[in-house]
């Protein structure tokens, strides 16, 4: 397998990250020979074999449905690049005929 | 004072030959001296540790005193912190003040354990080298010329340098074991749910885990009894009786079972490091152990493995990070997708953005089976193989490593040839097993070489006793980097 300029931007545009074509071309090749190193599992023969998706065999947990946390949201916002009248500020998202 | 173990500081403290906050200045000054050539620590505020130091000294006058009271601590910066910069290393959070205190942290303060800063670490943990960090690489305090290995490099470096006592690190596939083998100190990676997640900010959920360094085993095992305990904020916190970690500690090793998996004495070891290990055999058979050659056939996969399930989650835990609740916002845009796209794109560095796209990629339509699931079936290979060790032997032990450390700027070109680096400490990631790294010898440059040991499931323990038996046998644990005193 062998990914092109084309799909490192596609994968870019997928993961939200801004890509030059310079850097798309520089990336091309670093993530072609990670995918190669990746590509030595695929020879294993994994058949008859459970996935391990967690260290450990664990069941989330249920917890009786009441208030555990106190309102800090002034704190929380106090981290945020832009806040107004409690609410976080992003670029409008939908356009008023 | 600076090379005074764990327990020594708390008897002095306990007989009032010193208080936590002349403790925590010394150690503070330290840390002034030293910190501009090794560039371990992102950040120090002597203001925080001394009032955290009196609050230690509040609480023995008080006769409140716990075992560790009034001992600092070094954290690494991928804990939320209440009131102090946490950058996990990356611009993406060079301007957060973290709102609220990670479990780990909670349970330090609690022990009235004051911290000295938090420390230099790769970016959001992602590098074996720390030179992946937003803030400069941090320096081997045995040559300021080499690497002092990674993640949590900065939290190895300062103990090293005895410019903390002890730090804590996370380990999500060796960045606790690796740096503290190149950086020639004791770490410990527990059993996967012992520790909580809740604050340490997220990699690969599924693997982190935090641990303590320090310069022994004994150490590790009195930080150990702090650190670990079920949390209802961490969903894969276990529920289990608390453990007292120094129990077994002068336990002798006669009838001990050491694994030694055949496929970690390969080509590709270094001949320095497999001498200094066999060295180590032969000591811990004049212990009493005997040794038992198993296999751990399907671990050569654990590089690819890792390199699949790691991003995945990467990509979905680093996707938070979009410029809106914290961090980094880049200053121009155009739209809501675009601010997202150069917020990330100038807010990650070049080896987050790798792993984020390796995840995208392998998560995307049609490759899920092809890699996903397929890295998630040999991962079960991979732990059935130490399953079926354990049959055999108490504890697995071989090179922490392959070699010692490199110089600055040696690997930083090649991702992969980085990646090879954590070939012996990723398989007890994916398992979900204990492992540790201590001290067993040098190179002919005079850098540390590290001994791994791999337990079973919640044997930390045992793998305790086996280290500090070791290190009552042996003095590499003691030596520090000279010039540096």
């Amino acid at each position: 397998m062998s990914l092109t300029p084309d799909d490192v931007k596609r994968i870019a545009r997928l993961a939200r990250i801004e890509i030059s074509d310079v850097e798309a071309d520089a990336t091309q090749g670093q993530l072609n020979t990670i995918f190669n190193l990746i590509a030595t599992m695929q020879a294993v023969d994994t058949s008859n074999t459970t996935p391990m998706a967690h260290a450990q065999e664990v069941y989330q947990r249920l917890r009786t449905d009441a208030v555990t946390e106190s309102d800090r949201h002034a704190a929380f916002q106090a981290v945020a690049p832009a806040v107004e009248n409690d609410l976080y500020l992003v670029p409008k998202v939908i356009e008023c005929p | 004072m600076s090379d005074a173990s764990l327990s020594a500081l708390a008897a002095q403290l306990a007989a009032k030959q010193v208080s936590s906050r002349e403790l925590a200045q010394q150690y503070l000054d330290r840390i002034a001296a030293l910190n501009p050539s090794i560039n371990a620590f992102i950040t120090v505020n002597a203001d925080k540790t001394l009032a955290e130091a009196n609050l230690a000294d509040a609480m023995r006058a008080a006769g409140n005193a716990g075992p560790l009271t009034g001992v600092p601590i070094a954290h690494k910066d991928i804990f939320c912190t209440n009131g102090w910069l946490t950058t996990c290393g990356s611009k993406m959070l060079h301007n957060f003040i973290a709102p609220y205190d990670a479990h780990v942290i909670q349970r330090f303060k609690a022990a009235g354990m004051p911290s000295l800063g938090k420390t230099n670490m790769d970016e959001f943990a992602m590098g074996s080298s720390n030179e992946t960090s937003y803030f400069g690489a941090v320096k081997n305090p045995w040559n300021t010329a080499y690497v002092p290995g990674g993640s949590s490099g900065g939290a190895a470096a300062c103990v090293a340098a005895r410019m903390a006592p002890a730090a804590t690190g996370t380990d999500t596939g060796g960045s606790i074991r690796q740096p503290a083998a190149l950086c020639g100190i004791t770490g410990l990676k527990p059993t996967y749910g012992l520790v909580s997640r809740y604050g340490m900010i997220a990699f690969a959920s599924s693997l982190d885990q935090a641990g303590p360094m320090a310069p022994s085993a004994e150490d590790c095992a009195l930080l150990l009894n702090v650190m670990t305990g079920f949390d209802p904020n961490d969903s894969t916190s276990l529920e289990r009786e608390k453990e007292d970690y120094t129990r077994d500690l002068d336990q002798p090793l006669t009838g001990l079972r050491v694994g030694l998996p055949r496929e970690f004495f390969t080509e590709g070891l270094n001949n320095e490091v497999a001498a200094s290990v066999e060295a180590a055999i032969t000591e811990l058979q004049k212990l009493g152990a005997t040794t038992v050659d198993i296999s751990l056939a399907n671990s050569k996969l654990a590089i690819p493995v890792y390199y699949v399930l790691a991003p995945a989650e990467a990509s979905s835990n680093l996707s938070r990070f979009d410029g809106v609740r914290y961090g980094y916002r880049a200053p121009e845009y155009t739209s809501l997708d675009d601010m997202y796209s150069k917020t990330r794109a100038q807010g990650f560095g070049a080896e987050v953005k790798r792993r984020i796209m390796i995840g995208a990629y392998v998560l995307s339509h049609g490759y899920y089976d092809a890699y996903y699931l397929q890295a998630q079936k040999i991962r079960r290979l991979i732990a059935d193989d130490f399953i079926e060790a354990f049959k055999t032997c108490d504890v697995i032990l071989g090179p922490t490593i392959p070699g010692t450390a490199f110089k600055l700027g040696e690997k930083s070109g090649d991702p992969v040839e980085m990646y090879l680096n954590d070939l012996y400490t990723i398989p007890a990631n994916l398992a979900g097993l204990p492992g540790m790294s201590l001290p067993c010898g040098f190179d002919a440059k005079g850098m540390p070489i590290g001994l791994q040991l791999v337990g079973n499931y919640f044997s930390e323990a045992k793998m305790l006793n086996v280290a500090h038996q070791f290190q009552c046998a042996t003095d590499w644990h003691t030596h520090a980097p000279e010039g540096l005193k």
